[in-house]
């Protein structure tokens, strides 16, 4: 499982660095982010590269994604 | 709200209002612009005494406040701040001199081009480029570091001040300037202004609508959200020019615009190279300050002082051309540009940064 802390993160860095865990193609991936726009752009961009299936939780502030393969 | 078909209706909508708003009696290919428009303030402020560039716009009031009203609405609204301010703000200088040199935010840019103006594909392939350096440095690591939740009266004190700038627009007092000629004497009436700038927060707050972004998304991550509303901007801005009579076609004589493509050129490279580092164009800074954002608020500041600074010190270019005072700056700002660039990505280890020490960027 490939952790990503991307809370306070501004653009374009959330997808950055999910761009960087997804090169060794972990079955799995946790995202943590804290606002909207950019769970909305790593949602995206996970789904267009091979991570379809896209689990959304949310504690107090931390919106977690979890996506798999 | 964050589909395809939804930020395209949004950018048709932004674009076809900006040449309504030209039409309503706004200076040409400049519905919106958010560098003049900044730099208008400043003026109305007293911060430059350009004397044909001075009103407090309306639309840059309804673009804050459209954008704060919706972060509330759909729970959006943020309080937070921290990320390496000082730097924002002066990369939000730095973007304002690199806009005024070309004589236009990347919203105009794309507004200029829809008018028919030839000078803005010069601009367009100089912010390309820009934005492709920026990126260069984003993949070596560049980052502004995060940012951290602040109390609720920080990320409220821009949204109020906006209020406060309204108030000022109607009472005009003595001590704010409003321009008798030139640009900054052409506008809409007050209450269109104000709408359009509303509908376009609101509209660019729920899309995250961002001219930096569209390009800078389809570079790094072959992502074309964000540019299909800079294309429908275009599109939508292009046909009202047409409807209202407003396209001309070719390099000379375009309107609050000069030829000189070299500058053109590197004006938008400049403006879009930091505009790349900061994370958004200056209509994004403008909505991301609405919501609450702090670093974005300072920005938008460094964008006023950086146009207050363009006119004191005889940077900015006019119809006539770019001055010598202004090639020579965008020239020193380069040199800044690099080492800011350079120091806060890991292209180079600092002294005593221990190797191996995760970092969060």
């Amino acid at each position: 499982m490939h952790n990503i802390d991307a809370r306070g993160m501004s653009c374009p860095q959330p997808v950055l660095m999910a761009k960087k865990a997804i090169v060794e193609k972990p079955q799995t991936l946790e995202v943590l982010v804290d606002n909207n726009t950019a769970k909305g752009n790593v949602e995206r961009f996970l789904k267009n590269n091979g991570y379809p299936k896209i689990k959304c939780s949310e504690t107090g502030e931390t919106i977690i994604l979890q996506a798999s393969r | 709200m964050e589909s395809k078909k939804a930020i395209i209706i949004a950018g048709a909508v932004i674009g076809f209002l900006s040449a309504l708003l030209v039409k309503m009696g706004n200076p040409a290919n400049m519905g919106v612009c958010i560098a003049c428009f900044l730099r208008d303030i400043a003026g109305a402020l007293g911060m430059h005494r350009a004397g044909v560039v001075q009103y407090i716009r309306p639309e840059i009031i309804g673009i804050v406040l459209g954008a704060f009203v919706a972060s509330v609405g759909f729970k959006e609204f943020k309080s937070s701040g921290g990320s390496s301010p000082f730097t924002r703000f002066f990369l939000g200088a730095v973007v304002m001199i690199g806009a005024l040199i070309f004589l236009g935010c990347p919203l105009r840019m794309v507004l200029r081009l829809a008018g028919g103006d030839l000078n803005a594909i010069v601009g367009l392939a100089g912010f390309t480029v820009g934005i492709g350096v920026g990126i260069f440095f984003l993949n070596k690591g560049f980052s502004l570091k995060r940012n951290y939740k602040q109390s609720t009266v920080d990320g409220l004190a821009f949204p109020v001040l906006t209020m406060g700038l309204f108030v000022l627009l109607m009472a005009a007092p003595a001590f704010i300037f409003f321009s008798e000629k030139g640009p900054g004497a052409l506008y809409a009436p007050i209450g269109i202004s104000l709408a359009v700038g509303a509908v376009t927060g609101v509209l660019a707050q729920r899309t995250r609508l961002c001219m930096v972004g569209g390009i800078r998304d389809v570079i790094m991550f072959k992502d074309t959200y964000l540019v299909a509303g800079f294309i429908a901007i275009l599109g939508a801005a292009f046909i009202g020019n047409l409807a209202f009579g407003n396209f001309t076609l070719g390099f000379e004589g375009q309107p609050i615009a000069h030829s000189d493509g070299v500058w053109n050129f590197l004006g938008m490279l400049l403006a879009g190279w930091a505009s790349v580092l900061l994370g958004g164009c200056p209509l994004r800074q403008l909505i991301l300050a609405g919501e609450g954002n702090s670093d974005s608020a300072v920005t938008v500041a460094g964008l006023i002082v950086g146009a207050a600074f363009a006119h004191n010190f005889g940077l900015a270019a006019s119809p006539k051309g770019v001055p010598v005072n202004g090639k020579i700056a965008v020239m020193l700002l380069f040199v800044a540009i690099i080492v800011i660039s350079v120091v806060s990505s890991e292209l180079i280890q600092v002294s005593g940064a221990k190797k191996g020490v995760s970092q969060h960027a």
